[in-house]
């Protein structure tokens, strides 16, 4: 049995500790906010925090989580209104909307150590996080918007 | 006759007092020796460096050895010579372009611990994993991409570009965790062209003969 802190809630799950992560939230804790995408690492669909990093779930083994703070989409902010979460839904970022929690997850690592990146810093930060639908101009702006109400304290962050 | 048998009595305790400083003053040193033999670092070395005599032929001839595992993709792709480091034996970019970073361990959402775990991860095309995975810092590159023999030799034994290290920490450097996961880098990626033990003795030949720098 292993004890993992999910969103602020105590979890004790019986799962092998090579399980993945994706499929303890997904398929023990009942979270499918967090999607499969790849499955190695390569697209970042499976974004969460971990102690505040973004790693892909996909490949982080549970026994890697225990004793720290997980932090899905889900977790991401209380009434869904961080900054980011308010500028995706001011600008529509989202298409079909499959990376897009993968998506969010990594630029609020983004936004928590950048307040105020650059375009260069987005494309760093977010080069990992595939969009099949092209919407990369949009997350973009999306980051910038989020980023500005952030400093505004107009965000939840 | 009583005089001469005092003055060889006397003859004979002073030999005798001689003998036991002379005993006394052997055990101190032995003991001294024992002591000084028994310090750990010293011991270290003494195994590590079985002999620092200069041989510039032996030592050339080694570090060519040397050189042929350090420009291996296990080695070079994390040795870029621009700040994303490097994949495949074609040493390409690494896809999605991860940044150095200041620290070496990538940028913002984009860390290397991100997706390396502590060990591989199973299966082909997966993560190679390390508890410490990471480029040289922004500080320090330790470039070996491009590097002739002759800049590399150079380069890896000048502590203001080989993250100060002196020869005692170049010597445990062929050890490092980081080192030895290039022969464990997971499935389907091509080994160094010796072993770590083949890598180790031709590092540490090259370093106790004097580490000297091919020609070109």
């Amino acid at each position: 049995m292993i004890t993992l802190n999910i969103n602020k809630k105590t979890y004790h799950i019986d799962a092998d500790p090579e399980t993945p992560l994706l499929w303890v939230l997904r398929d023990h804790v009942g979270l499918v906010g967090t999607k499969f995408g790849c499955g190695v690492a390569q697209c970042g669909a499976c974004v969460v925090h971990l102690n505040g990093e973004a790693v892909r779930s996909c490949v982080t083994k549970l026994s890697r989580a225990e004793g720290k703070k997980v932090v899905t989409i889900e977790g991401l902010s209380e009434k869904n209104d961080h900054p980011l979460q308010k500028a995706w839904l001011e600008l529509d970022v989202s298409q079909c909307g499959y990376c897009q929690a993968g998506q969010i997850m990594s630029a609020a690592v983004l936004l928590k150590e950048n307040k105020n990146p650059t375009d260069q810093d987005i494309n760093d930060a977010m080069a990992g996080n595939i969009c099949r639908c092209g919407t990369y101009l949009r997350i973009r702006e999306a980051i910038h918007l989020a980023s500005e109400l952030q400093r505004k304290g107009n965000g939840n962050s | 006759m009583n005089k001469q048998i005092s003055i060889r009595r006397n003859c004979s305790s002073n030999s005798r007092l001689l003998i036991v400083i002379g005993l006394l003053s052997g055990v101190i040193g032995i003991m001294a020796f024992t002591v000084n033999y028994d310090n750990g670092s010293k011991v270290a070395e003494k195994k590590l460096l079985p002999s620092l005599k200069k041989d510039s032929v032996t030592s050339v001839k080694a570090f060519q050895q040397v050189y042929t595992v350090l420009m291996s993709a296990r080695c070079m792709n994390c040795h870029p010579s621009g700040n994303v480091p490097l994949q495949g034996d074609d040493n390409h970019l690494h896809t999605m372009l991860p940044q150095r970073g200041i620290d070496g361990k990538g940028v913002y959402a984009m860390k290397c611990a991100n997706c390396h775990q502590p060990t591989n991860t199973a299966g082909l095309h997966t993560p190679p994993g390390n508890p410490n995975w990471h480029l040289p810092p922004a500080n320090m590159r330790m470039v070996f991409q491009g590097r002739t023999p002759r800049q590399l030799a150079k380069q890896l034994i000048d502590p203001k570009q080989n993250g100060h290290k002196d020869l005692k920490k170049l010597i445990a450097h062929a050890d490092d965790g980081l080192v030895l996961a290039g022969w464990n880098p997971g499935e389907g990626r091509t080994l160094p062209p010796m072993s770590h033990a083949a890598f180790k003795k031709a590092w540490l030949t090259w370093l106790n003969t004097g580490a000297y720098a091919p020609a070109k």
